[in-house]
């Protein structure tokens, strides 16, 4: 039994590693300081989702996502570690999403891909954390959901089960496809890029990427495989109303650059002397005894 | 119509403790706008189990769906009565857990309902708010405030058009507390047949194991937590033999639970377990606003970082400007030496 299997993955700035620099002086973040990289638990999805292509002979695996066009890049990672094929939404329409309008984009695109048996995301992006964009999709398309999934055990006669975290234990359950699963970052790490592979799609972009007078023009003439798949809003017959910033209910009311309230600490040393006058200090006030 | 709706998350017949808190903060929201407090609960053989459970916290009207399948928690079901009792009731805030089951539910609601949601808030407050194009005021917004950018950030999120208001909090953000005043304590049990179709029932749980905490974090009252700069997990085992000394709990920053180095439930900060112990003492750990979101309430903190500068000794009543594997054994051995 071959699957159609779609990964969700996006282009999140490296919040792990903020330098001094990723804040502007007016408090709002500076994009430009920070590497744009493959959201981590995306790349768990993928994993799970180039497995499932490794067992069932005649699966593909197609990698969704949407940003703006150098998140084209996510597309060419996905080929480079074995994925089949990718579609980047990116209108200016699309701009300013929350999660709920960015589900709405990705379940339009989903819809005109069609016929999909899995789709599968990593549980949240480091960007925001919310988790919320896999159910969304899912309840938009209708589709069974897990969250949490640690590893896809198996898929037999279109019911797939799934081992899952939940708060203080697992669980195991089944479930019949179409499902969205969203996959932690603790499962299985997503297998390193293919040389072959890289030297096969280096150059395949999406056409917003590309300069006006690109020089491989007669290359991606000669090579289908070499032009992404790029989707706007009108491509996925999406409503303008329902994407972006006009299809956000939430809205940012403000932004604060955290200052915390300086206290009047005390700096001590590492020497013998400071540490024991510290717990002496400690436990003749009684807070620790 | 317009009330505050709280969904408690259950296992088995245990209400869950985030709940309880939510219950309190939806007590005080629902009182500032002059509202009622309602509580939806879900699941199998609770009813006369859980009420008590539930209902202290000022609660005004309790929904109760008892039914078969409806424990353990599948997303489906569980959608399936809140949409449906969300039409009829249409209330103004929902608050959730920011559990595995709330934010499971909790975005398929709002994808249901085309209403907005904010994981993770650490506050929650009324305000209003006028929008910078339209110039339309709105007044009486739930203020959903929760660091974001992993943290470097502290956004307010409000949501001016869409009914209910959704929000999820993590554990120990709130402090539960049983209502002193007055509430009306309705409870009903309405039929779930009418809200749940017999297609949602499409999951099976094959295996559901729950394992009792291990640890008591947020109720401690000494918290010695862990970053990156323990470096590994061997240097977790000198966390827990101070904590042993000191009859304390470890935690960990996200930094140390992404590294490998400790178990994701012991996780401090806005995305793990809120505490609020007497001395919290942070061993090699940076402080990015998400972490500090989740332990700033302390009473004395202790940093102990190598970095004269780390951000976290913004904060700190006592900062020690030393290495961990030269730090923590000095604090072991005085504490012997000078307790009795």
């Amino acid at each position: 039994m071959s699957l159609k299997i779609v990964v969700l993955a996006k282009q999140v700035p490296d919040t792990r590693n903020v330098g001094k620099d990723a804040m502007t002086p007016e408090g709002t973040v500076n994009r430009a300081a920070l590497p744009a990289i493959f959201n981590p638990d995306d790349l768990n999805a993928l994993e799970q989702a180039l497995r499932l292509k490794d067992k069932h002979p005649g699966s593909t695996v197609g990698v969704l996502t949407m940003g703006p066009p150098r998140a084209g890049e996510i597309i060419r990672e996905g080929l480079y570690r074995g994925a089949d094929t990718g579609w980047l939404l990116t209108d200016r329409l699309f701009a300013g999403a929350d999660t709920l309008a960015t589900s709405y984009a990705l379940a339009t695109a989903i819809r005109k891909i069609g016929e999909v048996d899995l789709v599968i995301g990593g549980r949240q992006a480091i960007d925001g954390d919310t988790a919320q964009v896999g159910p969304q999709v899912a309840q938009k398309l209708g589709l069974n959901q897990v969250t949490y999934a640690e590893e896809i055990l198996k898929i037999e006669n279109r019911v797939a089960t799934i081992r899952r975290h939940i708060d203080g234990g697992v669980e195991t359950v089944e479930v019949p496809l179409p499902v969205l699963v969203t996959v932690n970052g603790s499962a299985a790490p997503c297998r390193p890029q293919n040389v072959r592979l890289v030297m096969k799609y280096k150059y395949a972009t999406c056409p917003l990427e590309r300069p006006a007078d690109d020089p491989r023009a007669d290359l991606y003439a000669e090579r289908d495989y070499l032009t992404l798949n790029q989707w706007s809003v009108a491509d996925v017959g999406g409503d303008p109303a329902q994407c972006g910033l006009a299809g956000s209910p939430t809205k940012v009311k403000s932004v604060q650059n955290i200052v915390f309230q300086a206290k009047e600490s005390k700096t001590l040393t590492a020497s013998d002397a400071d540490i024991e006058g510290m717990i002496r200090e400690l436990l003749d006030e009684k807070i620790i005894g | 119509m317009n009330n505050v709706f709280v969904y408690c998350e259950i296992e088995g017949t245990t209400v869950a403790e985030v709940s309880q808190e939510l219950l309190t903060k939806g007590r005080k929201l629902a009182s500032e706008l002059g509202v009622e407090l309602h509580a939806v609960v879900a699941g199998t053989g609770i009813r006369r189990k859980v009420e008590e459970q539930i209902l202290p916290y000022g609660v005004d009207k309790l929904f109760v769906f008892d039914g078969k399948d409806l424990f353990p928690y599948t997303s489906a079901p569980h959608t399936d009565i809140l949409v449906n009792l969300f039409k009829e009731e249409k209330p103004q805030i929902c608050l959730m857990g920011a559990t595995v089951i709330g934010r499971d539910l909790g975005p398929r609601v709002s994808s249901s309902l085309t209403s907005g949601l904010t994981a993770d808030c650490t506050q929650l407050e009324i305000g209003s708010y006028t929008d910078a194009r339209t110039k339309q005021t709105y007044d009486n917004l739930l203020y959903q405030i929760r660091p974001a950018f992993g943290g470097n950030i502290v956004a307010t999120i409000v949501n001016p058009e869409h009914r209910p208001q959704m929000a999820t909090v993590r554990s120990g953000v709130m402090q539960k507390a049983v209502y002193e005043g007055k509430a009306r304590g309705e409870v009903v049990y309405p039929e779930v047949g009418k809200y749940v179709s017999p297609e949602a029932y499409v999951v099976k749980v094959l295996d559901h194991h729950v394992e009792a905490s291990k640890h008591n974090l947020k109720g401690a009252s000494i918290v010695v937590s862990g970053g990156y700069g323990m470096g590994s997990r061997e240097g977790f085992d000198m966390l827990f033999d101070l904590a042993r000394v000191l009859h304390a709990e470890v935690g960990a920053s996200r930094a140390a639970v992404d590294a490998g180095f400790c178990d994701h439930d012991r996780q401090i900060g806005q995305t793990g377990v809120t505490v609020h112990p007497k001395v919290y003492i942070a061993c090699g750990i940076s402080g990015q606003i998400q972490h500090i979101a989740g332990m700033q309430e302390s009473g004395i903190i202790i940093s102990i970082n190598s970095d004269p500068d780390a951000p976290i000794n913004r904060i700190a009543d006592y900062v020690i400007v030393g290495t961990v594997e030269e730090v923590i054994p000095k604090l072991i051995k005085y504490y012997k030496q000078n307790s009795k």
